[in-house]
């Protein structure tokens, strides 16, 4: 390694004089770049994620995990993995039926899923939430009929998966069909002139190829599903302790001025978003590996 | 096994494929499905595979007598080489080419140490001994193309069918590969139908060659039958260069008395370049005169072209070089063109 470096510098132009190369800008020009990109992220993420933790850990380690040990905080701790845990493996399943379907056939209406598969990215949250309370809600669609049946779909938990299920949809199918579509279908109508069947063509050829991509789509999935707050906010309803998720736990504390215990359940939040950009990392890394092998 | 398909229509929209095509390749025959993209050849290969259908109502596909039209592409017992050999990327050589016999349900299955034993005669069968824990990317275009031959062998097939099985080699592996099937084919005689675009390959290696041409069959026949009579313009024109003339040439080159490589056909005349015979021009000798514009000189064969006086169109003409060199012509000198008599 050091060999390389120094051949490289050996003949590199600044070794013979101050010829400047071709592809260079001038050295003011770099400098400035560079320190707008890093003031730039100083500013918008390090800070901010930095006043998390101090705003969190302001009154010692004592108050902070006082937070957790508050009932409700508990509870929306226990509401998020729920609906994380309904919503991303239901959104897997989902993810890979659809992007199996765009990617590998050919049929009449392919461009509309594929539109509609983009729907929940394209509008606001909060208009997902609004959806829900207009179809379920007492005074929506099918609000008579769920009364009826004693079902309660808004402000309880069914309706934040719901949303949060809806918010989500397409972080796994939206990974899979680029990469499903530059794998082509040649793969799989070997293994079926080979003698399998589809479900043997599919656990064998077709997810092994994908699973890094799926892995990852998943990772998004659940970063996002269990940081969503608007769609959810709208479902909700706020009941302390019954329906309210961590990122709503938060606002709620941040309302009543409980500073550190807001902070604190954000800090949490916010290691979840670190763990999953390392995750994220690992599972590019790997699959970088895979792919060089 | 012999293939035989009779009346296969495919239409893709407004788009079609195959227009009523009928094939027959004979048991045990290495046969060419040749022709431009855009000709129907591959969908032709998929269908006989069950990878894709006929037009409902339309088509039998039947191997050696037995009607399988209606069987299912894993059951036809076909094996089927792809363009870029479709290997299962994240498997080993060894685990691609078991996968046929290891999919298999378990009564009709081989015991893991005969799929073992098979696999390692294929390997040796396509020269591969010791690559087997390889994977796909570790290979070059040559060996993932003979890969994909033993994972298709592997099932023992009944019927094979290849998809521009050296398209996507550089040009000297082509060459290589394409010989060692010939050999290869002679070793298993086995009923094989490939694909390809290019006619070098085909006239070089297939027992028989089938021309398609927009969604129709042009010809059939052996290399050197469709080479020397090539029974349509299209036919002539796609199997190696050819010169269109005109027919009011024709009293002056000389009418080709049933001679191999030349077709006269709605008022023209189609002659390969080394099938002019060129001469000194002497004024009232016969033969068409012409203006030599350019000799390339490079290789074997000394190429001419040369302009007709009487309808300035251009003739492409091929002669030795030592025969050129008798002649001892230079640009814009003017010769008589004359269409070769007799078997050449």
């Amino acid at each position: 390694m050091a060999a390389v470096f120094a051949r490289a510098l050996a003949t590199s132009p600044h070794a013979a004089g101050p010829a400047p190369r071709a592809t260079q800008d001038p050295a003011w020009v770099r400098w400035t770049l560079t320190a707008v990109a890093l003031l730039f992220l100083l500013f918008f993420l390090v800070l901010p994620l930095a006043a998390v933790f101090t705003e969190a850990l302001r009154r010692g380690l004592g108050a902070y995990f006082a937070a957790f040990r508050d009932p409700a905080a508990l509870a929306s701790i226990k509401l998020t993995l729920i609906a994380a845990g309904i919503a991303v493996p239901a959104n897997l399943v989902f993810g890979v039926a659809a992007a199996w379907l765009i990617a590998k056939f050919k049929f009449r209406g392919k461009s509309v899923l594929t539109t509609l598969i983009d729907l929940p990215f394209a509008v606001s949250p909060v208009i997902s939430g609004l959806i829900y309370v207009l179809v379920f809600g007492l005074q929506g669609w099918w609000g008579e009929w769920l009364l009826a049946h004693n079902l309660t779909v808004i402000f309880a938990v069914p309706g934040i998966v719901l949303a949060t299920m809806f918010v989500t949809f397409p972080f796994v199918a939206r990974e899979l069909i680029p990469l499903m579509q530059a794998q082509g279908a040649d793969e799989e109508y070997a293994a079926i002139t080979l003698g399998a069947n589809g479900w043997q063509t599919f656990w064998r050829v077709t997810l092994p190829n994908i699973k890094w991509g799926l892995l990852y789509g998943v990772i998004l999935c659940n970063a996002r599903a269990m940081g969503e707050f608007g769609a959810v906010s709208v479902v909700s309803g706020h009941i302390r302790g019954e329906t309210n998720t961590m990122p709503l736990h938060v606002e709620i504390l941040y309302n009543e001025y409980n500073f550190v215990a807001a902070f604190a359940v954000a800090s949490l939040l916010a290691l979840l978003a670190i763990v999953t950009l390392v995750l994220k990392a690992l599972v590019e890394w790997r699959h970088a590996q895979s792919r060089t092998l | 096994m012999s293939i035989n398909v009779t009346n296969i229509h495919k239409t893709f929209g407004a788009f079609t494929a195959l227009d009523g095509v009928d094939l027959t390749v004979p048991r045990g025959k290495l046969v060419a499905l040749l022709g431009p993209s855009g000709s129907g050849k591959t969908t032709l290969l998929r269908i006989i595979a069950g990878l894709d259908h006929a037009d409902a109502g339309s088509g039998r596909i039947e191997f050696h007598g037995e009607d399988v039209t209606r069987v299912r592409a894993g059951r036809r017992k076909v094996g089927f080489v792809f363009q870029h050999y479709a290997l299962f990327r994240h498997m080993t050589v060894l685990e691609n080419i078991a996968f046929g016999l290891r999919v298999r349900p378990r009564r009709e299955r081989p015991a893991a140490g005969e799929i073992l034993d098979r696999v390692h005669r294929l390997l040796k069968l396509v020269q591969l001994e010791g690559l087997d824990a390889r994977y796909p990317n570790q290979l070059s275009g040559g060996q993932r193309q003979r890969v994909a031959l033993a994972r298709a062998l592997a099932v023992e097939p009944k019927v094979l069918l290849l998809d521009e099985p050296f398209g996507a080699l550089d040009a000297k592996v082509r060459k290589e590969l394409r010989r060692w099937l010939r050999r290869f084919h002679d070793e298993i005689q086995l009923t094989t139908l490939f694909v390809t675009h290019d006619q070098e390959e085909a006239l070089e290696i297939a027992d028989e060659v089938v021309i398609m041409n927009q969604a129709k069959i042009e010809q059939v026949g052996t290399p050197q039958e469709v080479y020397d009579r090539p029974a349509t313009p299209f036919v002539y024109q796609f199997l190696g260069n050819v010169n269109v003339l005109r027919g009011q040439v024709l009293e002056q080159v000389g009418a080709p008395r049933d001679r191999p490589g030349t077709l006269v056909a709605d008022g023209l005349i189609y002659v390969r370049p080394h099938d002019i015979e060129l001469a000194a021009y002497v004024p009232g000798a016969g033969g068409a005169a012409a203006v030599v514009r350019y000799l390339h000189l490079a290789g074997p064969q000394a190429r001419l072209s040369v302009e007709l006086v009487q309808t300035h169109e251009n003739v492409e003409v091929e002669v030795s070089r030592t025969e050129l060199a008798g002649l001892g012509l230079a640009v814009g000198d003017v010769v008589r063109l004359r269409l070769r008599q007799g078997h050449a």
